[in-house]
């Protein structure tokens, strides 16, 4: 989680400088919902992620350099250059993209499961999508799809409560309508998602089930999106939200709040925090550093790629 | 209602050929059948679903049988969820499946289109080539009957715009297996849209396993004076067209394109530089379609050859009506693409 924070708030520190050239969208106060699920999977289990897909990647082991690269565009990203900050993938670690249209991924997960169980493999998926695409009907359809097949998808909605500027309150009429569904097609939870205890255990819950060949799982994560929308703070607009609201949350930070249970339970000395801190801070200076230096497409790589040989 | 029982009434007519005419006369139904069968003999990866692939007259019999032999884990019937149920296909290809996805209509694709355009078509290069989405999307366009605005419509015109689709019109039954078989075995999202009309005839189809490659178009007629490009059944009326005007003196060279998307540019303008003189056909509509493109193309790449300017025939730019005296007046005939080729050779500057 910390390693997350600390990536995310390098991008923020550095973007004004426009050296990275494409929307960066922060999940900053969201990092334990990534990092919860991701401790329940397996390298080889598959996630899918969305536009704010910093804190599923470098979860799910993606790898922070080509991440970081990938943010300035560069020949060297995990996407080499053609996708940005939204389109993060790294096929090796069972992360196999994400979607900027929301909703979108959520689908292509639901594939990922079909293909899971009509290879009879044991993996399962996780699908990570916010409480925007909830305002989507595809998930109905996807849902209803995984229930019917009983396939290995964990559907995990981070309820940020903000799309955009928009507040969930004025998109959605009220709970979830999943909440409602049958236990034994769908097994449903609504968790703190700030408590990366409380979503691993339901993301455990959901991944045993998963694996046993009994359905998919619904884990709503009650969460809140610090920042703005999209790009560092000096871009956030203003008035849509209340700055008590924001600090409320803020003082709900997961990341904090995790490290002071941790040095509460003596599992971690000040001076162990301040190491991993630093280390986590040269690997992210050799991750910019990287970057920098790595070249950017050219001309000539346009028309690579659109169809597979 | 004769929706999902086509009647083959007529046998292909003999369009010039460059492969042997092997095998033995089958059904058009028989022909993509068969191609589906072979497809999930070979690889345990292939799959079929969609809505109703598992009724005995859902897609005009293609699939028939199929659930029976194959399993439903691998041919199944679906919901009507034509988004998710895409985006579905997408995802069981990135983990390595090979789906096809029976559709009957094309008008039901547009509920696809946030997977197929925004997703499907862009998996591979917008994460630089990371994984291939190899998915094969089959609709067929329906007509007649009354079927008005939301069952008839020729949509290849809007797939076509699409970087990243691949896009199929067979207008033979060997195309019709060879297509799908080359479609199942490509690495990248393919569409074909059947005609309806092309259930009607029967053709030389041999009975193993071949592929038909994506992005050639055949040459179904050869001539020195005016060139016909045609799409799927209308090869069939362009056909006519070229032996009734035989007797007139005038030799007519059509081109079946056979794919739009990659579309064999080179074939349609080997043909105009020879004979000077294009009537492009299609069975959408005319405005920012297909015979607009291969226009389009033709225009700026043979302008030099052209003797005549290029004539279009494409449905009228409206809804399709239901009623018999209106889809008469919609639909285009021989008489009209007969016109065109006479009003194009006559045509003195």
């Amino acid at each position: 989680m910390l390693r997350i924070r600390e990536v995310q708030l390098r991008i923020e520190s550095l973007y004004h400088l426009d050296e990275m050239k494409t929307p960066i969208h922060l999940c900053i106060g969201q990092e334990a919902i990534a990092v919860g699920v991701c401790a329940a999977l397996q390298k080889d289990d598959y996630i899918v992620s969305n536009h704010r897909s910093h804190g599923h990647y470098l979860a799910k082991g993606g790898d922070l350099k080509a991440m970081i690269a990938e943010l300035h565009c560069k020949k060297t990203g995990c996407a080499k250059g053609y996708g940005g900050s939204m389109h993060l993938i790294d096929v090796s670690v069972g992360h196999l993209g994400s979607s900027s249209i929301v909703g979108g991924g959520v689908p292509i997960g639901t594939g990922l499961s079909l293909s899971i169980k009509m290879k009879e493999g044991k993996q399962v998926c996780a699908i990570f999508f916010g409480d925007g695409a909830a305002d989507e009907g595809v998930l109905y359809e996807s849902i209803n799809f995984a229930m019917l097949k009983k396939l290995p998808a964990i559907y995990i909605l981070e309820n940020n409560q903000w799309s955009v500027c928009s507040h969930v309150s004025t998109r959605q009429a009220g709970e979830n309508i999943f909440h409602q569904a049958s236990q034994d097609l769908l097994v449903t939870s609504k968790i703190d998602g700030n408590d990366v205890l409380k979503v691993y255990e339901a993301a455990c819950q959901a991944v045993k089930r998963a694996r046993n060949g009994l359905g998919p799982s619904f884990i709503e994560c009650k969460t809140y999106r610090i920042l703005g929308h999209a790009g560092c703070r000096s871009q956030d607009p203003k008035g849509y939200r209340g700055q008590k609201e924001v600090e409320s949350w803020e003082k709900q930070c997961p990341v904090t709040n995790f490290a002071e249970l941790l040095r509460k339970e003596s599992i971690l000395a000040e001076d162990q925090y301040i190491g991993i801190k630093q280390k986590i801070s040269s690997e992210i200076d050799d991750a910019f550093a990287f970057a920098m230096e790595s070249p950017l497409p050219t001309e000539e790589d346009l028309h690579k790629h659109l169809f597979r040989e | 209602m004769p929706w999902s029982k086509i009647k083959p009434k007529h046998n292909e007519p003999n369009y010039h050929t460059d492969h042997e005419l092997s095998g033995r006369r089958v059904t058009y139904t028989e022909a993509i059948r068969e191609g589906l069968r072979q497809a999930l003999s070979i690889d345990s990866n292939v799959f079929i679903m969609g809505q109703g692939v598992d009724d005995p007259s859902g897609m005009f019999g293609a699939t028939q049988g199929l659930q029976e032999e194959f399993g439903g884990q691998r041919v199944f019937d679906t919901p009507l969820a034509e988004t998710a149920l895409t985006g579905v296909a997408v995802g069981a290809a990135l983990g390595g499946m090979r789906p096809v996805y029976f559709h009957n209509r094309p008008d039901f694709l547009l509920l696809a289109m946030d997977q197929l355009v925004n997703h499907a078509s862009k998996w591979h290069y917008m994460f630089g080539g990371a994984v291939p989405v190899p998915l094969v999307v089959w609709a067929c366009i329906g007509r007649g009957w009354g079927s008005a605005s939301q069952h008839s419509q020729a949509l290849q015109g809007l797939f076509m715009h699409v970087p990243g689709l691949k896009l199929i019109m067979p207008s033979t039954c060997f195309d019709a297996k060879g297509l799908m078989l080359s479609a199942i075995k490509d690495n990248n999202p393919v569409i074909i849209l059947e005609h309806r009309f092309n259930f009607s005839q029967k053709g030389m189809v041999p009975e193993e396993i071949y592929t038909v490659p994506i992005g050639k178009g055949a040459v179904r007629r050869y001539g020195k004076d005016v060139t016909i490009v045609a799409v799927s059944y209308l090869v069939f009326e362009a056909f006519k067209v070229a032996l009734d005007l035989v007797s007139k003196g005038i030799e007519v060279e059509i081109i079946d394109p056979r794919t739009l998307r990659p579309l064999d540019e080179e074939l349609i303008l080997d043909s105009v530089s020879k004979t000077g003189r294009l009537v492009v056909v299609d069975t959408g509509w005319k405005t920012g379609g297909v015979t607009a493109e291969i226009a389009a193309m033709v225009a700026e790449k043979a302008f030099g050859f052209l003797k005549a300017p290029i004539a279009r025939v494409a449905c009228p730019d409206l809804p399709t009506p239901a009623a018999h005296a209106l889809e008469e007046a919609f639909y285009i005939k021989k008489a009209d693409i007969q016109k065109a080729v006479l009003e194009t050779v006559h045509y003195t500057g």
